[in-house]
């Protein structure tokens, strides 16, 4: 019986931290702009891996 | 007949994309439509930055106007700069401007990278949506001026108004978001703890029964107290308005149920139904969200202070000083840049202005005004510098008292004219009907069910899936035409759309487009010869008919002009190859007294002799005509145009003979002729663009603004569309009635799920477990239908 109160704490604690980490996400204001994050993880990509591709292979990476 | 468009070899800039109409600099074997496009280039090109252009296709805007040097110098005052930062300490500023350019992922990139262009910029980001960016710079070593210019220099010019004079950053409010956030982590909790109850245990461990129904007690009042206040908050306005809505009922049915259920754990009578409670606040707050959330970010409120800049240039004692718009007094001097707005009413005391009234009247044509006359706040100067002395203050001009009118039509607040108000109080007084047939008949049978039986009605006579089935739809519907690029500013306005029965829109830069004309050319033949001498003439002039007229006649500058003459308003002559060509005005060229209606034809004479006549068209967009047809089979049709009568015939063919067509409107015109229709009983729905159009967007029933391109203005309005997706228009407007049909659907859907827990509701034996299982089926399939159904319509009328 008490593992079973032992497991409610446990499962309510956990879904708190998730809870918590939402309500940080909108205060954060990570719901104020939904195109512009999506398109800046892409940045780093598309800007570093080109370059040096186009320096190791400079023919085949130019179209 | 010849139209202005370009063949398909001419080359394309690499920065901004668009044709190279007139020339084409040739540099780092690129091509540019101007000097600016190949500068913003090069600039970026030093800097290494050149991944510009890789992420997405020549993203710039074209630079073909250019931004005067010391225009951003007003920067340098003190008090307007405090006026414009928000946070300021030692070391670092915070400012955000509004940069309407920003389109594209290149856009993002470069803005977010202004720091390896300057190292004065400490930090910068983006906010897409609103089309802003927040920078943070160290203003020891980088000036705000300073920024605005490299921001310029880069093709981004931030757009300062009057309207951010000390204007706080808005936060959006998200405190539904949390409500929901809250509300979906006890309603998931409570319903784990809640399967013991509705599984059964075993005798001996009642204790830990208990434990599991204290427990749901406890995490449901952050759900009653705190999620569910935003339905008391809207009931309790409403309440105060004299007016039912829908809310109400449904603070009722959550009261009823949290007092019964916690009645029931506190006499260890049963487990209560704080599952169902939680899980309805749960799902109707995520309807609002779904609801609200959309486009409250883009501005549906702008007013004339939007359009005006910041500050102006003053002269006192032979010089020039910068000076706030409040600033500005009676019988000051203020000098007007090319393309800068004029602020005040005031008299020419320098240079000749040519003025577009194009954001007041509508009228396309710039106005030629000399000194001594009175121009009106609001026009913009397009032609050289003017000086003009100040008759009215800025709040007292013609413009911004039309604003200031405060007139604004009394009508029941937006949330409060839904049908959904009216269907929620008829299900409510039904429903409280049978509750009380079912007390009444357990009072008399057994009359300790009466209790039960009454509450459990009471519980079920929620009319939250009315509530959720005319969100999930509205929430859709906005989504859907956001995609088509029509963005409403909340979700009564799709309900107005599908009632408006009378459509009036404005002609210049709604039906037509601002940017170019259609030439016609009427008259005797022209040879090679003479179109080259009309061409070269009329180059000489930046009238824009001129301007028109040397495109049609193919841009020959070789050509020398001699004796070229002027006449502001009349027309212009010129000797070329040894022959007199005159360009202009019936009047001015035939001699004879000018026709009315006939603003847009320029005559053409060879040596004193009239050959024939230009005539100019506005450039209706594409697809108008079918669309008008369409509309007007079903709807009263009118045009109010600030131009002339010139298009009158037009009009009436494709209008028919039922449409209101009326010309020469002021913005006081169109705003009495909507009134005069509204007057008839008509719901009026009116299309515009400009500020000329302010008043009636603002006094018709719904009013859609309609925005020319990613960096233009739209004045306040129910709805923001753009300008190439207007002959969709009559697609929006079927769309929005489905709206109705979709809600009223998924309502009779779930009715059925209230009558069998109204079946058990009046025997008097609603279970909290069958309750647990009646409200997430009844909340999903609404969810499942209004998806469904909304989709299929908006497939139906083939929108994206």
């Amino acid at each position: 019986m008490s593992v079973i109160i032992l497991l409610l704490v446990a499962s309510i604690s956990v879904a708190s931290l998730f809870l918590f980490a939402f309500i940080w996400s909108v205060k954060d204001g990570q719901y104020d702009d939904e195109i512009a994050p999506a398109v800046r993880i892409l940045f780093d990509d598309i800007a570093a891996p080109s370059k040096r591709e186009r320096e190791l292979l400079p023919e085949e990476t130019v179209k | 007949m010849s139209k202005l468009t370009t063949s398909p070899a001419t080359p394309r800039c690499y920065h901004c994309g668009e044709d190279c109409h007139e020339e084409v600099l040739h540099a780092h074997d690129k091509d540019f439509c101007c000097s600016g496009c190949q500068m913003v280039y090069e600039i970026l090109n030093q800097n290494g930055m050149c991944d510009y252009y890789t992420i997405s296709n020549n993203p710039g805007t074209s630079r073909r106007t250019k931004v005067r040097e010391d225009k951003f110098a007003f920067l340098d005052d003190a008090k307007i700069a405090d006026s414009l930062i928000h946070f300021k300490n030692d070391s670092q500023s915070h400012i955000s401007f509004y940069v309407p350019q920003i389109h594209c992922s290149s856009c993002l990139w470069l803005l977010e990278n202004l720091h390896r262009l300057e190292p004065g910029v400490l930090s910068s980001k983006v906010n897409f949506i609103k089309k802003e960016v927040d920078i943070v710079f160290d203003h020891q070593v980088f000036s705000l001026r300073k920024l605005a210019e490299l921001m310029t220099s880069i093709g981004y010019e931030p757009y300062i108004s009057f309207s951010d004079m000390g204007a706080k950053k808005t936060r959006i409010d998200s405190s539904k978001l949390y409500k929901l956030g809250v509300a979906g982590f006890c309603f998931a909790n409570i319903m784990l703890m809640s399967f013991p109850e509705y599984l059964g245990i075993d005798a001996k461990e009642k204790n830990l029964l208990l434990v599991f129904r204290y427990a749901n007690l406890f995490l449901s009042l952050p759900v009653f107290f705190y999620s569910a206040s935003e339905f008391y908050i809207s009931a309790w306005k409403s309440l105060k308005h004299r007016f039912l809505n829908i809310d109400a009922p449904i603070v009722l049915a959550v009261w009823v149920t949290f007092a019964r259920s916690v009645y029931e754990v506190l006499t260890a009578t049963g487990g209560g139904y704080f599952d169902s409670m939680s899980g309805i606040v749960f799902f109707m707050l995520a309807g609002r969200v779904l609801q609200d959330k959309t486009y409250q970010q883009l501005s549906f409120e702008r007013d004339y202070t939007s359009y005006f800049p910041i500050a102006v240039t003053r002269i006192r004692e032979q010089k020039q000083e910068t000076a706030t718009l409040p600033d500005i007094r009676l019988n000051d001097t203020l000098l007007i840049h090319s393309e800068e707005l004029i602020p005040a009413d005031g008299i020419i005391t320098r240079g000749k202005a040519l003025i577009d009234y194009s954001f007041v009247t509508g009228e396309s044509l710039p106005v030629a005004k000399e000194m001594g006359e009175i121009v009106y706040a609001g026009g913009k100067q397009t032609g050289g510098n003017i000086e003009i002395l100040v008759i009215k203050e800025v709040a007292q001009s013609y413009l911004t008292k039309l604003w200031n009118r405060n007139e604004t039509p009394v009508t029941a607040p937006d949330d409060e004219r839904s049908f959904v108000h009216l269907l929620s109080r008829y299900f409510t007084i039904i429903l409280f009907t049978i509750a009380g047939s079912a007390a009444a008949w357990w009072y008399f049978h057994d009359p300790s069910k009466v209790w039960t039986s009454v509450t459990a009605v009471l519980i079920v006579a929620c009319p939250c899936a009315l509530l959720l089935s005319n969100t999930f739809t509205n929430a859709n519907i906005l989504r859907r035409l956001g995609r088509n690029h029509l963005y409403l500013r909340n979700a009564q306005v799709i309900e107005d759309m599908a009632e408006a029965d009378c459509i009036v829109f404005d002609k210049t830069g709604t039906l037509t487009t601002g940017l170019y004309q259609d030439i016609l050319y009427e008259g005797e033949p022209l040879q090679e010869k003479q179109v080259r001498a009309i061409g070269a003439l009329a180059a000489q002039s930046t009238h824009p008919f001129s301007k028109a007229i040397a495109a049609w006649a193919g841009n020959h500058t070789g050509q020398k002009v001699s004796g070229f003459r002027e006449i502001a308003g009349k027309g212009i002559e010129g000797i070329v190859d040894g022959d007199l060509v005159t360009l202009g005005s019936a009047a001015f060229v035939t001699k004879e007294p000018q026709e009315s209606n006939d603003a847009s034809v320029v005559y053409i004479a060879i040596e004193e002799e009239v050959w024939g006549r230009f005539k100019f068209r506005n450039h209706y967009r594409d697809d108008i005509p079918s669309l008008l047809q369409k509309l007007g089979k079903n709807y009263q049709l009118a045009v109010l145009s600030g131009d002339n009568a010139g298009e009158q015939a037009y009009l009436r063919k494709v209008l028919g003979y039922d449409a209101i067509l009326l010309f020469n409107q002021q913005p006081m015109d169109k705003l009495e002729a909507i009134r005069t229709l509204q007057a008839q009983g008509k719901k009026v729905m009116m299309i515009g663009d400009g500020l000329n159009d302010a008043g009636a967007l603002q006094q018709a029933d719904i009013g859609i603004a309609v925005s020319e391109s990613n960096n233009n203005f739209t004045p306040a309005s129910d709805a923001i569309l753009a300008a190439e997706q207007l002959p969709l228009l009559d697609r929006f407007i079927r769309l929005a009635k489905a709206n109705k049909q979709v809600v009223l659907a998924a309502f009779v859907i779930s009715v059925l799920y209230n009558l069998v827990g109204l079946f058990f509701a009046v025997s008097g034996v609603l279970s909290p477990m069958i309750a647990a299982i009646l409200m997430p089926c009844s909340s999903i399939s609404i969810l499942f239908v209004t998806y469904g159904l909304s989709n299929y319509f908006g497939f139906r009328e083939r929108l994206k």
